[in-house]
């Protein structure tokens, strides 16, 4: 038990899954029927739990590709942009037409979304892989034209469709109990585990991250490894594009995935995985992107109001962060150290006495 | 109160040392007179970075006293102990690469003009004449620091630390980098510093320099305090043998191991390979199983054409054939694929991947060459890790260690096995022994003529230690600006003669 123990709070994972916890807990005691989780009368799951897994999907689906190109060192803040980008492609793929009818088949308007955000990934690795421009600036110029692009797509307007299948991403395929983004997440979860277990990319990834040079010497294809990272970073944009259309059933070039990217950069944070690159954790990721909707939908539920928001968040975001800081550890440890020296001490004079 | 002469200026006493669950030093003293060169001496691991990071502040010691200049002192951090007067030049050069040298030296500390605002000119003066009047150096402060060879950037560490008024220098493997005449440069500058007060504390792995300069010598073992001696009366046998813990005669050192006899086939050859500025016209051959060595002075090309054997870098014209057959190159892989393996120069740079643990720096270079698809199992890896920690006395707590906790030795020893893990056919060696304490440094030799000798691996060793390749080497090719200039072949191979073919005196009999 003691081990076990020693093993939980040695993993990357503990401080994490400790704010976590501390959060839903707060939630259990303050929040009535927080856990509570009902059949509505058209079979789909209903309560809070689902509505956080819910409505992180799209954060988490970002957040494990941001994961990849933080883990090289890199970063990639053009993620919202992207989002929007292939928001407004399903859409105009679609079309507004008021009687539902798509002009192209959905999974044409589906993959060419997909594709969208694979040209955008492209579009980065060549940047920082091929023309080695720092990271941050290189997908700061995507960042800034790709509400642009999208807004020329849509003509400046805001498509709506009709077609009601399009609804079903970002709710609820009938006859199906969960949200369809929280299988898609799920899916994208599974798949980056498979490619972790079954393939090296998570070793070269770390190699490139720790020290891209002497990776170079070890033979690992750098340029390829960081062209890969942006590219799935740019499909999981792509991905999160068509739930964050699908949900408004628009195509919104302003406000599509807008900030997205920070809260993505900011689950990866969360979940342990340092800003220099190097080792990363996926599971953290995850839980990290899961805690910032908990922190959301907690505030909602006990009645901050939306403009006030963004401060709470702040505060308790700051928390968490200086607590898993190394600093703080190190204080916490000299703390510990100090505490028992008085025991041990105060019981040396005890047994003096 | 005034210093007498032969007073302590420094006085380390029993100072114990705690990094988790390691006890890194043991009851340690260390005495350093005013005036004087010290050297402390130890092999890897024994404790001498411990020992002045613990002075420096970089560490804070669990246990001991330390007085300075009278005075009792902790120190808290680098900054603190360099107002104190005690400042450090670390092996690798810790200035900002990218600003100019005046900013280099004054960063921190610049000239203040009116309103706060720098004084640039001052500052540049002040810089110039520093360098002049101090080492002797006269160059443009103006341009970046990267714009100089690294032992110039060591010069003006150097410089920096001595204008900030210190009392004590520390010089940490100041002169692994450096050629032989710039380390004549830097002990006339030592002798000069030494000669105004300063006390020194010289580390190094080169014997012959210790007996060159130092007065006394500190020596260390397993992170406990052996001993201090005067110079004069330690031969460097005795020495030797205190940091190694045991008896060594000076033939076994400096014997010739058994090297190995090349075979009749040969594995490599290139044919007027040149890399415009790096590589000029290169014809040679490596047969199977034989040892050849690169030798030449630091900057001769000799890295630069083992990177060319390898694909970092590429040449512009000529042929690489092997086994008779002409390959193309264009990524490193593709030698590997080749069979070669390269363990490059800069351990750290180049080599290691600090956050990653020993198994997956061992399994790397195999991983990639087999493609990240083909992903091993973790069973397999820790197969292959063990196997290689074992067949290299790799010391590790286990596999899972970081290797940046490593000592230098022992990282060294885990780039090899990455690369032995690849079962090359020709095994590239850039000095693999810089910066390594001596057991170690006769293992990897053994290991470089055994290899070649049992499994008819080519081996190319690169060193700047003459006498290393004199014991490893079946022939020694002569490298000098960026030129093979002669080659030696048996018998012929000796320090003297391979110093006379640099310098241009000797031709070999071959040619």
């Amino acid at each position: 038990m003691e081990s076990l123990v020693k093993k939980f709070t040695q993993s990357s994972l503990a401080l994490p899954l400790v704010a976590l916890a501390v959060l839903l807990l707060f939630n259990a005691f303050f929040v009535d029927d927080f856990f509570k989780i009902e059949v509505m009368e058209n079979g789909n799951l209903y309560g809070r739990p689902i509505d956080i897994l819910y409505r992180a999907s799209s954060l988490i689906i970002l957040a494990l590709g941001m994961t990849f190109v933080i883990a090289t060192g890199g970063i990639d803040i053009s993620v919202g942009a992207v989002v929007a980008i292939s928001s407004a492609t399903c859409c105009v793929m679609l079309g507004g037409n008021i009687s539902g009818i798509p002009e192209h088949p959905f999974f044409v308007a589906i993959l060419s979304s997909l594709c969208v955000g694979i040209v955008a990934g492209i579009w980065n690795g060549t940047l920082v892989a091929k023309l080695k421009i720092q990271a941050m600036v290189a997908t700061l110029i995507l960042m800034t034209a790709g509400r642009g692009i999208a807004q020329l797509m849509t003509d400046g307007q805001i498509i709506t469709v009709y077609y009601k299948p399009f609804a079903y991403i970002g709710g609820n395929i009938p006859g199906v109990m969960l949200p369809t983004a929280m299988i898609i997440a799920l899916a994208m979860v599974l798949l980056v585990l498979f490619i972790n277990k079954r393939t090296s990319i998570g070793l070269m990834i770390q190699s490139v991250g720790i020290n891209a040079n002497a990776a170079r010497y070890a033979g690992i294809k750098v340029t390829a490894v960081l062209f890969a990272v942006y590219i799935f970073s740019g499909f999981c944009a792509g991905t999160a594009g068509l739930i964050e259309g699908s949900l408004i059933r628009a195509a919104d070039a302003n406000n599509a995935g807008l900030n997205m990217e920070m809260d993505a950069i900011l689950a990866v944070t969360l979940g342990g995985t340092l800003m220099v690159g190097g080792r990363y954790y996926i599971g953290g990721t995850i839980i990290g992107a899961i805690t910032i909707q908990t922190l959301t939908t907690t505030m909602y539920a006990i009645g901050v109001s939306s403009d006030r928001l963004p401060a709470v968040k702040a505060i308790v975001i700051l928390l968490i962060i200086v607590f898993q800081s190394e600093k703080f550890k190190e204080m916490y440890r000299n703390y510990k150290l100090k505490r028992l020296d008085t025991q041990l001490s105060v019981k040396k004079e005890v047994s003096n006495a | 109160m005034a210093l007498e002469d032969n007073e302590y200026i420094l006085q380390m006493k029993h100072i114990d040392m705690f990094f988790p669950g390691v006890k890194a030093l043991k009851y340690v003293s260390f005495n350093l007179k005013k005036g004087e060169i010290i050297s402390l001496m130890g092999e890897n691991g024994a404790g001498k970075s411990t020992l002045v990071k613990v002075l420096t502040g970089v560490y804070h010691k669990t246990n001991g006293e330390i007085t300075f200049d009278g005075k009792v002192i902790e120190p808290t951090t680098p900054l603190a102990s360099q107002q104190m007067g005690i400042s450090t030049v670390y092996q690798e050069v810790n200035l900002c690469a990218n600003l100019s040298v005046a900013e280099n030296i004054y960063i921190g500390r610049e000239p203040r003009g009116a309103f706060g605002r720098i004084d640039w000119a001052t500052m540049q003066k002040n810089a110039s004449d520093l360098l002049f009047r101090e080492l002797g150096i006269d160059i443009d402060v103006t341009k970046e620091l990267n714009f100089y060879p690294v032992a110039m950037q060591q010069m003006i560490a150097i410089a920096r630390a001595i204008d900030t008024k210190c009392k004590v220098l520390i010089l940490d493997e100041p002169t692994s980098s450096l050629s032989d005449k710039e380390t004549e440069r830097l002990f006339k500058i030592m002798r000069n510093l030494k000669s105004q007060g300063i006390s020194i504390i010289f580390i190094s792995h080169f014997l012959e320099q210790i007996y060159t300069i130092c007065d006394r010598i500190t020596v260390l073992r397993d992170g406990t305090y052996i001993g201090e001696y005067d110079i004069k009366s330690l031969p460097r046998i005795e020495l030797i043998s205190k940091m190694m813990g045991k008896e060594v005669k000076e033939g076994e050192i400096e014997s010739n191991v058994d090297k190995s006899v090349p075979r009749e086939n040969v594995f490599l050859e290139t044919e007027h390979v040149t890399v415009p500025g790096k590589v000029k016209d290169l014809s040679m051959d490596i047969k199977e199983g034989e040892v050849v060595g690169f030798a030449g002075l630091l900057g001769s090309g000799r890295s630069e054409i083992a990177e060319t054997l390898f694909g970092t870098l590429l040449k512009s014209s000529g042929n690489i054939y092997i086994d008779g057959t002409a390959v193309s190159v264009k990524t490193p892989m593709d030698m590997m694929k080749n069979r070669i393996a390269f363990c490059p120069e800069d351990r750290k740079v180049q080599g290691i991947i600090g956050d990653l643990s020993v198994r997956e720096n061992i399994i790397l270079a195999l991983q990639a060459k087999n493609g990240m698809f083909k992903h091993m199992s973790r069973h397999r890896q820790n197969k292959l890790a063990d196997y290689y920690i074992n067949l290299l006395r790799i010391k590790v707590s286990d596999r899972e260690q970081l290797i940046k906790n490593l000592s230098g030795g022992n990282q060294q020893k885990v780039i090899i096995a990455r690369w032995l893990a690849t079962e090359p056919n020709l095994l590239i060696l850039d000095e693999p022994t810089r910066g390594i304490d001596v057991g170690t440094k006769s293992e990897i030799e053994a290991l470089a003529v055994s290899l070649a000798k049992e499994k008819g691996m080519s081996v190319v060793f690169i060193s700047g230690e003459m006498g290393e390749m004199v014991r490893t080497c079946s022939r020694v090719m002569v490298i000098r600006d960026h030129e093979k200039i002669t080659e030696l072949n048996d018998d012929e191979i000796s320090t003297a003669h391979i110093m006379q073919a640099i310098a241009g005196d000797y031709h070999g009999k071959s040619c």
